[in-house]
């Protein structure tokens, strides 16, 4: 997927005009805070849980190499293959020559956020294959022709009508005429259209929640049994993942699944959970013919060794972008890329480019609720602070927040400087605003009084009364 | 809360003013004295204090936020304690000067020191000082109160505050929906993106009215700024106040922030 986080702002400028958008993000808000709130305070080790996970992340993280070269025995031991890839355009090129080599038309694929990273669908349209997303959210997107604004619910910016209308567009030329109004009966119609895909498919591609170095395995998380259709029935099942998916054991993983189902959707487990572990054996009755795994790179490599690495922590439950005003506000569409809200706002700027993404460390608060709710403990805030220092030594910030920041550094280490013109500056201002106590606009201030109103300063600093009515200071 | 400095019976408190108390709204500096005094302390005010260097370093500006920060560690050393009227401000101190000098042997030190004893206002009265009653203060109002992410988040600041103005007289307090989400401020981020933070803080204020208060309470000028100054701009009637002042039973005598002092009532409508 190409980015276009450059144009964050005016992005954001066009979703927070967007009606429909703001009633579909409210809903969905509120159910996903909820039912986190619910599952979390139903399980009393919830915070002994989440340490253990983050303690599991923290120790694979050190011994990454080791792990995801015992992943990579367990897995070939079992009959699959294992392929590395430093780039999307590698990974690109490894799973469009499976397909080939595969003799495959069609393909189904299982909702992956690193599918999108690489972006693989269009690499294999334009090869020639028929791609079919079978993940709801993701068929719907697949249908506006629109990116995921979420990465566990990438429709969530969608309303119910505007999915009605989407069926009706696409749906009535394969003789479903009737508009489904219902939520369980657009389940059904898509139900109907997708399941001649699973069975036409050859290639079913995946995602990875965590693959598992003690046993080779894969494991994904639905809660539609999408990903199991499209791991089981075709000949060949690629599963294009992270290199920091990788977890040590069985046990490992089961930690980390009681954490991502209760902090992603409030649910104890997810309808779901498959685990893939080598191509069809000889006794199976079903399974592909042929197992691969891609283990992608594109960065996180280096994340490891930089101040970026807690990142790597992450298992994608969405949690912060589900307690994040600004993504609440402006959905995750104006974030320009797969990955969206704050973990996306210290992801896409590694991933793509600091000067891409610039707007996106700093269109952030700091308010910490994210942080707050990371299971992982993610230090989100810091990270965005982090790449802000960055944005700054690089000089990529805007000229004139620049000058503004300089000036008033310049000032406020020469006290007598810096007395002198707060004193002036509050002795105006306060004259001007004494009949209102407030200003609806001002030179220089328009960011300020565009939205509110700015309070007129008392026309005295607390530093010069203080020393005129106490006058003891050191 | 524990503190590692020996709390002698009156101990100094250095009053950290903040660029915005210090500019915008003075008498919550004097509001904050008059409570500290009140909870035993001897409080100076170190003059040649200017900015914590807050801004420089939320805007990447690493290297200005480290002067301003050795200036603030040196200007506030040997005192007791150091208190703010703001959670943000005294965040700073406390939670990001030391990561500020992580790597810096001769300043980590200090800058740990300076943390341990650097309380925000509300969370020193009742945490430190066990202060939590403000006999005799009355204020008639029905007001709401919002919870500052830095305050909240940083400083651990949530009940003390309900705690000291729930023995005002005349004081209700109605808790608004969705309390710990950020009001939109954030420093300079309102006026680097002020199309999303109009959003935030219209939410905020919708949030606050539909409580039906008619006063908002808190512990953070920025936000405080920020959410007066939308309401009048919505036409809401809705007076927002710095907690500090009502504590102090200042409040009754000064306008309500961006409010003229001709324009108001001598207090603030009693609640319906």
């Amino acid at each position: 997927m190409k980015s276009t986080a450059h144009d964050f702002k005016a992005r954001a400028r066009r979703a927070l005009g967007d009606a429909a958008l703001r009633r579909a993000m409210a809903k969905a808000e509120g159910g996903f805070v909820a039912k986190r709130q619910a599952a979390v305070a139903a399980l009393p080790e919830w915070k002994e849980l989440c340490a253990a996970a983050r303690e599991i992340k923290e120790h694979t993280l050190q011994n990454l190499d080791f792990y995801l070269e015992r992943f990579e025995r367990q897995c070939e031991a079992r009959g699959g293959h294992v392929h590395w890839a430093e780039t999307p355009a590698e990974a690109r090129a490894i799973v469009v020559e499976i397909c080939r080599a595969a003799g495959a038309r069609r393909i189904t694929k299982g909702k992956s956020m690193v599918g999108e990273e690489i972006a693989i669908n269009g690499a294999l349209e334009e090869a020639g294959f028929e791609v079919l997303e079978t993940d709801l959210g993701e068929y719907i997107i697949q249908l506006a022709k629109e990116p995921p604004s979420h990465i566990i619910a990438p429709a969530v910016h969608k309303t119910k009508d505007q999915i009605t209308e989407l069926f009706h567009a696409h749906h009535a030329k394969l003789g479903l005429t009737e508009r489904v109004t219902e939520v369980p009966a657009i389940v059904n119609e898509a139900r109907t259209v997708l399941r001649k895909g699973f069975l036409a498919a050859d290639v079913g591609i995946t995602g990875a929640n965590f693959v598992i170095a003690e046993t080779g395995s894969t494991v994904i998380v639905t809660n539609e049994g999408n990903g199991d259709l499209t791991n089981t029935l075709p000949r060949v099942h690629i599963v294009t993942t992270g290199i920091d998916k990788v977890v040590p054991t069985l046990e490992d993983a089961n930690s980390l699944l009681r954490v991502l189902a209760r902090s992603a959707t409030g649910q104890e487990m997810s309808c779901y959970t498959t685990f893939s572990t080598g191509p069809r054996r000889a006794a199976d009755r079903d399974g592909p013919e042929e197992f691969h795994v891609v283990l992608i790179d594109n960065g996180r490599s280096r994340m490891l060794g930089n101040e970026f690495r807690p990142m790597l922590r992450c298992i994608r439950c969405g949690a912060c972008m589900n307690h994040c005003p600004v993504y609440q506000a402006v959905g995750g569409h104006a974030y320009g890329w797969v990955y969206v809200g704050p973990m996306g706002s210290v992801l896409t700027p590694l991933m793509v480019g600091l000067d891409e993404a610039r707007d996106l460390p700093n269109a952030c608060t700091l308010n910490g609720r994210c942080q707050e709710m990371c299971p992982m403990g993610i230090p989100l805030p810091e990270l965005l602070r982090d790449l802000r220092t960055r944005v700054f030594e690089e000089g990529l910030d805007p000229p004139r927040a620049r000058l503004a920041l300089r000036l008033w550094a310049y000032l406020a280490r020469r006290p007598n400087l810096y007395r002198w013109a707060t004193e002036l500056g509050v002795a105006t201002l306060g004259w001007l605003g004494r009949r209102r106590g407030r200003f609806a606009s001002l030179p220089l201030a328009g960011g300020w009084t565009r939205a509110r109103d700015l309070p007129a300063p008392a026309g005295e600093t607390f530093q010069s009364a203080w020393m005129r009515s106490r006058g003891d200071a050191r | 809360m524990t503190d590692p400095v020996p709390t002698p019976t009156r101990p100094r408190v250095a009053l950290l003013i903040t660029c915005l108390v210090d500019t915008m709204r003075p008498g919550i500096g004097f509001a904050a004295v008059k409570l500290l005094e009140a909870a035993g302390c001897e409080v100076e005010v170190p003059t040649p204090q200017t900015c914590c260097g807050q801004p420089a370093y939320n805007s990447g500006d690493a290297a200005d936020a480290r002067a301003l920060a050795r200036r603030m560690i040196e200007i506030f050393d040997g005192y007791d304690y150091v208190v703010a009227p703001s959670g943000s401000c005294g965040g700073m101190l406390k939670e990001h000067y030391p990561k500020l000098f992580a790597a810096d042997a001769q300043w980590s030190e200090r800058a740990r020191a300076l943390a341990a004893r650097t309380h925000e206002l509300m969370s020193f009265l009742v945490d430190v000082r066990g202060f939590e009653q403000v006999p005799g203060v009355r204020f008639e109002a029905r007001a709401t109160y919002h919870d500052s992410c830095a305050g909240l988040r940083e400083m651990g600041v949530r009940e003390q505050p309900r705690r000291l103005l729930a023995s005002v007289s005349g004081l209700r307090i109605e808790e608004m929906k969705d309390r710990g989400v950020c009001c939109g401020f954030g420093g300079t981020f309102c006026v680097k993106y002020p199309a999303i933070s109009e959003r935030l803080v219209s939410d905020k204020v919708a949030c606050a009215c539909g409580t039906g208060a008619d006063t908002l309470l808190g512990g953070d000028l920025g936000c405080l700024m920020n959410i007066a100054g939308r309401a009048q701009r919505e036409g809401r009637e809705l007076h927002v106040y710095h907690a500090a002042e009502v504590l102090a039973g200042m409040a009754a005598e000064v306008a309500p922030i961006g409010e003229a002092r001709a324009s108001v009532a001598p207090a603030p409508k009693p609640a319906a």
